[in-house]
C-alpha cells in the first residue's frame, strides 16, 4: 500500500552503473565508434589476475631454521648458460633487465637501464631495432634478441653481445608482432631498420628463415656456430602453453628459457591483443618447471620468469616456484621516471593520469623515456637514471635476501614451493602450493604427483 | 687452396677453420646437405660447396664469396651484410631472408618466401620464385626470371621486384609500377653481375603501393 503522506513523492533509486557497460567499456565503445580503429597502447595487462600476492612465505618456526637477518650471509649470484656456452653470464643478482628497444626507448633510456644494470652487475637486453653504441657501451653485460622483424640484425653485433635470446614472443602479446607508430620512426630509428621515415611500423609476428622446434634447433646451431658456440642462447616465449613450449626450447637447444606473463609489457600493441591473449605469469611457471623437471633439466637449463615483477618479493616467491631469474621492464621505466606524479600537469593534458598513461607509441612521455622528441628524451638525464636503477634493484635484492633468510636459506635458489602457500583458491591451482591453512592443492586430487595435464613421458 | 672434407671433419670444424683465415680459397667436400655451412664468414675468402648444403648455408655472410655447386636448403644466405653467395642448383624456402646487402644468385628455383624482409641486399634467380616472396621487404631488389607464386611482395616497403614471367598474384599493398630507364639499367647491371642473360625490356616492376604505411580505416580491406 502506498505511503499516504508521501504519495506525491516517489523516492528515486540511485543511478547504477552496468557492471557490464562500466565506464572504460563505454568510452572505448564511443572512441571506437569516433575512429574506426582499434586501441593501441603499451603496458601489460591492467586487469587484476592471480597474481605473487596472492602468496606467502610461511617463514621459519619451530621445524625451520632462521638465518639472521643482516648478519648471515645469502648468495644470490647466478650463472646463466651453463647447458652448452663456453663462455656462461655471470650476474651478481638474480634480476635481469628484460629486451626493450631503442626506437620505442629513449638513447637515455637505454643508457640508464645500462649503467643502473651494471652498477648492480646484471645484464640488459636489446630490443626490436638492433643494437646502440650507447646500450653496448653501457651495459657490461648485453643480451642481443633475435626477433621476427631482424630490424638492425648485424654479425658483428651477435659477436659482440654476451647472450643471445630467440624471442619467439612476448607476454603481453603472444604470437603478435610489435608496433612503432610513424610519431617515433625519427631518421636515426629509421635507419637502423631500414624504413622510411615516419612510417607505421608493423613488426612481423613470425621469423622469416624458421618454423616449428625442428628449425628452430638448426636456427640456433646456426648462431652457436657464428659466435663459436660461446654464447648463451636464451629462447623467450610468451606464456601460452608454457609445458610444451618449455620442453619444446629445450629440445631446440636453448640454454635459458625465458617465460613472460601476461603483466609483461610491450611498447604498443592493440588493447584487445594485451587484455585476452596469454597467461598469467602465476600461472606459467610450474608449468615450465614442470616440463624441467620431466626431463631432467631444471637447473641445468635456466628458467627466467618475467611479467609482474616489482618487489623482491615477488622476485623471491618467482624463484621459490622454480625461476633461476626474473627479469623486469616496467618496473625499471618507472624506477627512471616514468608515470610519475611530479608529471601530473603534462600527463592531464594528455587526457589521462600519472600511473595510467600508456600511450607510449604517441612518443610524447613528459619523462623522456619512451618518447624519440628529443626535447623529452633530454630530460631523463642517464646518470642519475642510471643510479635510481641501481637503487632499485638494490631493494629488491635486499628484500629478496630478507625472504630467504626468513626461510632460512642461505641461497635464494634455495627457496622452494615447499616455503609458500596461498591466500586464494585460484591462486593455489595455479602455483601449485597448498591453500592456507590446509593441505589442498586444487587440482591435486586422485593424482600420484604434482601438477596436472599430460606429460612427456 | 684449402680443402676441407666433411667425412672427417665436422661443421665446427670447418666453420672454425674459415672464422680463423682472413684471405684462402676453401673447397668443402662433401657437404652431404650439412646445415650452418659456411655461415657468419667475415673476411673476403672464397668458398665452394662442392655439393648439397643444408639449411643456413653462407647465413649472415660478410665479405665472403661462396659458391654452392648443389642444391641448399632452408635460409641460405640469411641476413647476408655484403659479399656473395652463388648457387648453381634450387633452394628451399627463405631465400636470403632479411638480407641486408650483397649479392645472391640462385640458378635454378628458389621456393617460399624468397626474400622475406630483405633489407639491401640484391637477389637474382634463374628460375621461378614459390609463394609469398619478398614479404615485408623493405629495400633491395629481387629479380626473377622465371615466374613468381602467389602473394608476391605482400605488405611490400621500399623493395623493388622484377619479375619475367608470370605471377599467380600480388599480396596486399603490392602493384605493378611502370618501368623507366633507370629500372631497365638496374636490372642488366644486376643480370651482368649475376652472369644469367635475359632481356631487361621483358621483365615486370612491382612495389609498394605505400597505403600501409599509415594505419586507415579506409584502407581496412588491405589489413
Amino acid at each position: 500500500m502506498a505511503d499516504q503522506a508521501d504519495e506525491h513523492h516517489i523516492p528515486p533509486t540511485v543511478p547504477r552503473k552496468s557492471a557490464t557497460f562500466d565506464d572504460y567499456t563505454l568510452s572505448e565503445i564511443r572512441r571506437a565508434a569516433a575512429t574506426g580503429i582499434y586501441d593501441i597502447r603499451g603496458g601489460g595487462t591492467k586487469r587484476r589476475v592471480p597474481h605473487f600476492d596472492d602468496l606467502v612465505f610461511l617463514g621459519a618456526s619451530m621445524s625451520r631454521y632462521p638465518l639472521e637477518g643482516y648478519r648471515e650471509r645469502c648468495d644470490t649470484a647466478v650463472t646463466l648458460g651453463t647447458r652448452f656456452a663456453t663462455k656462461p653470464i655471470e650476474l651478481k643478482i638474480p634480476i635481469t633487465i628484460a629486451g626493450m628497444s631503442f626506437g620505442s626507448l629513449s638513447a637515455q633510456a637505454k643508457e640508464a637501464l645500462g649503467r643502473g644494470a651494471s652498477a648492480m652487475g646484471t645484464s640488459t637486453t636489446t630490443g626490436d631495432g638492433g643494437m646502440t653504441e650507447e646500450e653496448r657501451g653501457h651495459s657490461d653485460k648485453l643480451v642481443y634478441q633475435v626477433l621476427p622483424s631482424r630490424y638492425g640484425m648485424n654479425p658483428d653485433d651477435l659477436r659482440r653481445a654476451d647472450a643471445v635470446e630467440v624471442v619467439v614472443g612476448q607476454g603481453a602479446k603472444p604470437g603478435g608482432g610489435g608496433m612503432l607508430l610513424g610519431q617515433k620512426i625519427t631518421e636515426r630509428v629509421a635507419e637502423m631498420r631500414t624504413l622510411p621515415e615516419g612510417i607505421d611500423q608493423r613488426s612481423a609476428c613470425r621469423h622469416p628463415d624458421w618454423t616449428g622446434p625442428d628449425d628452430l634447433a638448426i636456427k640456433i646451431q646456426e648462431l652457436r656456430e657464428i659466435t663459436s658456440w660461446e654464447k648463451p642462447i636464451y629462447v623467450k616465449i610468451g606464456a601460452a602453453r608454457p609445458y610444451y613450449d618449455t620442453a619444446l626450447s629445450v629440445k631446440a637447444g636453448a640454454d635459458v628459457v625465458v617465460v613472460d606473463g601476461m603483466q609483461g609489457g610491450t611498447a604498443a600493441t592493440q588493447e584487445v591483443f594485451i587484455e585476452h591473449v596469454g597467461i598469467p605469469t602465476l600461472a606459467a611457471i610450474p608449468e615450465a618447471v614442470r616440463a624441467l623437471q620431466e626431463l631432467d633439466m631444471h637447473r641445468k637449463v635456466q628458467l627466467v620468469i618475467s611479467g609482474g615483477i616489482r618487489s623482491g618479493a615477488d622476485v623471491a616467491k618467482a624463484l621459490a616456484l622454480g625461476a633461476d631469474a626474473v627479469s623486469i621492464g616496467t618496473a625499471a621505466l618507472v624506477a627512471l621516471g616514468d608515470n610519475d606524479p611530479a608529471l601530473e600537469e603534462e600527463y592531464q593534458k594528455m587526457d589521462t593520469t600519472a600511473g595510467a598513461y600508456d600511450d607510449w607509441h604517441e612518443g610524447n612521455d613528459p619523462a623522456g623515456i619512451t618518447t624519440q622528441r628529443p626535447e623529452l628524451a633530454q630530460r631523463l638525464d642517464p646518470i642519475r637514471g642510471g643510479r635510481r636503477l641501481a637503487n632499485y634493484l638494490a631493494v629488491l635484492t635486499m628484500e629478496l635476501q630478507t625472504l630467504a633468510r626468513a626461510n632460512g636459506k642461505s641461497n635464494v635458489l634455495s627457496l622452494e614451493p615447499e616455503d609458500l602457500v596461498a591466500l586464494t583458491v585460484e591462486a593455489a591451482a595455479m602455483a601449485r602450493v597448498p591453500l592456507a591453512g590446509t593441505t589442498w592443492i586444487p587440482g591435486n586430487e586422485n593424482r600420484d604427483r604434482p601438477g596436472s595435464g599430460p606429460t612427456l613421458d | 687452396m684449402t680443402q676441407l672434407d666433411l667425412t672427417t671433419l665436422s661443421v665446427r670444424d670447418v666453420n672454425a677453420a674459415l672464422h680463423q683465415v682472413s684471405q684462402d680459397t676453401f673447397h668443402l667436400l662433401n657437404p652431404g646437405g650439412a646445415h650452418a655451412l659456411a655461415c657468419g664468414l667475415n673476411a673476403e675468402i672464397s668458398v665452394t660447396v662442392e655439393g648439397h648444403a643444408g639449411y643456413y648455408c653462407a647465413g649472415m655472410n660478410k665479405h665472403a664469396s661462396v659458391t654452392v655447386t648443389g642444391n641448399a636448403g632452408t635460409g641460405c644466405a640469411e641476413n647476408i651484410m655484403s659479399g656473395e653467395v652463388h648457387v648453381r642448383g634450387d633452394v628451399s624456402q627463405s631465400l636470403a631472408a632479411s638480407g641486408h646487402g650483397g649479392l645472391v644468385v640462385v640458378e635454378g628455383s628458389a621456393s617460399a618466401r624468397a626474400g622475406i624482409s630483405m633489407k639491401g641486399v640484391d637477389i637474382v634467380v634463374g628460375g621461378d620464385v614459390g609463394h609469398m616472396s619478398a614479404f615485408m621487404a623493405q629495400a633491395g631488389h629481387l629479380v626473377v626470371l622465371g615466374d613468381a607464386g602467389t602473394d608476391l611482395g605482400d605488405s611490400i616497403y621500399e623493395a623493388e621486384i622484377y619479375v619475367r614471367g608470370a605471377v599467380a598474384g600480388l599480396g596486399a599493398d603490392c602493384i605493378e609500377k611502370p618501368m623507366e630507364t633507370d629500372h631497365l639499367a638496374t636490372i642488366d647491371q644486376l643480370l651482368k653481375r649475376a652472369n644469367l642473360d635475359a632481356n631487361p625490356k621483358d621483365f615486370t616492376r612491382f612495389g609498394s603501393a605505400r597505403r600501409l604505411y599509415h594505419f586507415s580505416i579506409d584502407h581496412m580491406d588491405e589489413y
